[in-house]
């Protein structure tokens, strides 16, 4: 990978890629690449921030992003708490913003905050002192899951400017779409999303993303795709009609890749649906980088931790 | 106390008044409107420079007494009501209780009797406890003082109900007021549906969630032969339907909020809850068509909506927070710098759908400045330019999306029925 300009990291919180320039979203990935190579040291440690909190404060139950933020935020030497929230019992107990000032009370310095409700983040980082990472809320964005996403497609292609990317699935519900259409696009990248009209939302394409309903549109020319979970129930309504009719449209099966570009990447946030959304064969193939995607998921969040613990004075 | 206020720039749409005059108050009445009065007054109030016209009457606002009374009570909420100008306001029966029935309407009067500062008239609401599924007692109400009926907050989903409801308020000479909302429509929803609601990841709500319930009920009134009055319209369809019924003689009349034309979706994009309003902020190209229809007079009034909560219940996830922003004390000022400021409506016209109008929709025969008439008269100083601070709000909710803003356009003096409330932009005089 190249050597990137650097800046000045002055931002305290990552809450999305929408608030972040082409400048500090390369410079993320810049600075994971360094991390990455603590990843595969003997010792994989390093002192950055020996010293600090983290507290991973989940509002919603998650297993891998939780433990991919404490493996960052450990390699670098923090000291972690996990903090699991009911979401059932938050309209009724303590408020978000209460909880995240009796956490910076605790002296914390770090907030990594997975939330049901879209926005949450954006709420506690102006609440409170410590920096705020938005692990995901609600629709919203999941800005580590996409540098994660940019991170191991650049890995892959070498760069990112003027690739193709498909990202493929229920889109509406997607906060790892969102984050992807803001940041690929703010790289160079065309992005199109395609999903049943009804799981595409109203004005997307405002975010620079281009439409389809149908997936050999989405995949003709692709360099790269995301392949979304699906999950059928929604609000108690389905959000598609069956499970088989959708792996017969959407569904990445070995037999589509065949017409995509030979080295078409395969990426999925996980956790992977096998044989709804994306086939086994396809997500064990040889184009599938599921695997590298969670490996890259701590050296990305390594980078995200060190560097808003340590912006320089203007928000913090 | 008699008042002579001098050299004013006395508008009163109801006379056709837009010149320098002098006012005489005594006796709680308008004694006298002339040039160069030379009435003998306890004092003289010089407003050269500055405006005189008929007091504002809010024909929506939520003073939440009964019952909530950590957001708002009829002493806090008219004192806000005497900061923005307005000497009537005419409060909403989504109350705990809920005014359904003349034991409450009369409860409210008589808070109001002992402690409001301002004039406020009752509107009480249509069914029971606000169900939607049993009319209310429309003639007891009325005889108790209820000067309208309406579900707000929700709107009356039975057809055969909201019919059998204006045929009745019709037979009563009482005005039936309509939130319109269809759930079906908006359920979950917590802003604009649209670009902004896809970038945020929230529920959007659509327009036409509000515009078909407009269209029903214009419909309704129709068939009723009665008189309806349309809440908070927000968006451009709502607007156009209501011209086309007032084209048609159908018997309607709209209001519309400062908020709908001062703010856009976009002002939710930081997640502050005080964005987040029912029905809410919409597009440029609605405002641009609300404000066409307060220049065409499709939109009748601007009413404030005013509707107050705590911080703490505000301080939350915005899908967690309620609805609605306080805006009595703001209202005036938004409307000058939005409506007068930009050519959209003369400062006679804003007086108009802020005071003559609520007064003749609601049949309250005040909102003039004629001789003999109560003295509720107030002078706005037109140019002032203050920042509204979140200290300075009497409301006792500060959910204002307008906390920081420089406003422009502030009322100095208020009288209500001849007795000085306001002096000096201070409350408390008489």
């Amino acid at each position: 990978m190249t050597m990137e300009k650097k800046i000045v990291w002055t931002k305290k919180d990552l809450l999305g890629l929408e608030y972040l320039s082409k400048e500090e979203i390369e410079h993320i990935l810049y600075t994971a690449q360094g991390f990455k190579e603590v990843t595969t040291r003997q010792i994989k440690k390093v002192p950055a921030l020996r010293g600090k909190t983290v507290v991973n404060l989940f509002y919603e139950p998650s297993t891998r992003t939780r433990t991919s933020f404490e493996i960052a935020a450990k390699r670098l030497s923090a000291d972690v708490v996990n903090i699991a929230v009911e979401a059932s019992s938050v309209k009724k107990g303590e408020t978000l913003i209460d909880t995240g000032r009796n956490i910076e009370a605790l002296k914390i310095d770090i907030i990594v905050v997975r939330h049901n409700c879209s926005g949450a983040p954006n709420i506690l980082a102006r609440s409170v002192g410590a920096s705020v990472v938005n692990a995901g809320d609600g629709w919203h964005e999941h800005p580590t899951q996409a540098l994660l996403d940019m991170f191991t497609l650049k890995s892959k292609l070498g760069r990112i400017e003027g690739l193709n990317v498909s990202i493929i699935g229920d889109i509406a519900h997607s906060r790892v779409a969102r984050s992807n259409i803001w940041g690929l696009t703010k790289l160079g990248a065309k992005v199109t999303v395609c999903a049943p009209k009804m799981l595409i939302p109203e004005g997307i394409e405002k975010m620079g993303a281009r439409i389809t309903d149908k997936l050999d549109e989405a995949l003709e020319g692709a360099d790269a795709i995301n392949v979304l979970r699906m999950q059928f129930e929604r609000d108690g309504a389905l959000a598609f009609p069956s499970k088989l009719e959708y792996f017969k449209q959407y569904g990445i099966t070995a037999d589509k890749l065949k017409k995509c570009k030979k080295g078409i990447v395969v990426m999925h946030p996980g956790p992977i649906n096998r044989g709804i959304e994306i086939s086994s064969e396809v997500a064990d193939g040889a184009n599938s980088v599921i695997l590298e995607q969670v490996t890259n998921g701590i050296a990305v969040r390594m980078a995200v931790l060190y560097l808003v613990a340590h912006a320089k004075k203007e928000t913090r | 106390m008699s008042y002579l206020i001098k050299n004013g720039r006395v508008i009163d749409p109801e006379s056709k008044l837009d010149e320098p005059l002098d006012i005489l108050i005594n006796n709680g009445k308008i004694e006298n409107i002339g040039k160069a009065l030379t009435d003998r007054a306890d004092e003289i109030i010089d407003a050269k420079g500055k405006i005189v016209a008929p007091g504002l009457i809010d024909m929506h606002a939520h003073l939440r007494e009964p019952g909530r009374e950590d957001k708002e009570t009829v002493a806090s909420g008219t004192r806000a009501g005497i900061r923005g100008g307005f000497t009537t306001v005419a409060c909403m029966p989504n109350t705990e209780p809920a005014i359904d029935s003349p034991k409450t309407v009369k409860l409210v009067r008589e808070i109001a009797r002992k402690s409001a500062v301002s004039g406020v008239v009752i509107i009480a609401a249509i069914t029971e406890a606000r169900e939607g599924k049993k009319l209310v007692n429309i003639k007891a109400l009325k005889a108790e003082g209820a000067v309208a009926i309406s579900d707000d907050g929700s709107s009356v989903e039975n057809e055969d109900l909201l019919l059998a409801a204006l045929k009745e308020a019709k037979k009563e000479g009482i005005l039936v007021i309509e939130h319109c909302e269809d759930l079906k429509l908006s359920s979950g929803g917590v802003l604009n549906k649209g670009f902004m609601s896809t970038k945020m990841g929230l529920r959007g709500i659509t327009k036409a969630s509000e515009y078909e319930r407009v269209r029903r009920d214009l419909e309704l009134a129709k068939k009723s032969g009665g008189r309806i009055h349309i809440a908070h319209i927000s968006c451009k369809e709502s607007a156009e339907l209501m011209r086309q019924a007032k084209k048609s003689g159908i018997d309607a009349t709209a209001e519309t909020c400062p908020h709908y034309f001062a703010l856009m979706e976009d002002c939710c994009s930081t997640y502050d809850t005080n964005t987040k309003m029912n029905p809410p902020l919409r597009t440029k190209e609605d405002v641009a068509a609300l404000k066409e229809a307060l220049k065409d007079g499709a939109i009748d009034v601007v009413a404030t909506d005013h509707a107050p909560h705590t911080d703490s219940e505000k301080d939350v996830e915005f899908d967690y927070a309620p609805f609605g922003i306080i805006g009595l004390e703001t209202a005036l000022s938004l409307s000058v710098m939005e409506l007068v400021d930009k050519k959209i409506l003369t400062w006679s016209g804003l007086i108009s759908k802020m005071s003559a109008n609520p007064s003749k929709i609601l049949g309250l025969g005040k909102g003039n400045l004629k001789k003999g008439s109560p003295a509720d008269v107030i002078i706005i100083d037109p140019d002032k330019e203050y920042i509204y601070k979140k200290e300075s709000i009497e409301s006792q909710s500060k959910n204002s999306p307008f906390i920081g803003w420089k406003l422009k356009a502030k009322v100095s003096h208020v009288f209500v029925a001849g007795k000085m409330v306001m002096k000096d932009e201070a409350i408390g005089h008489s």
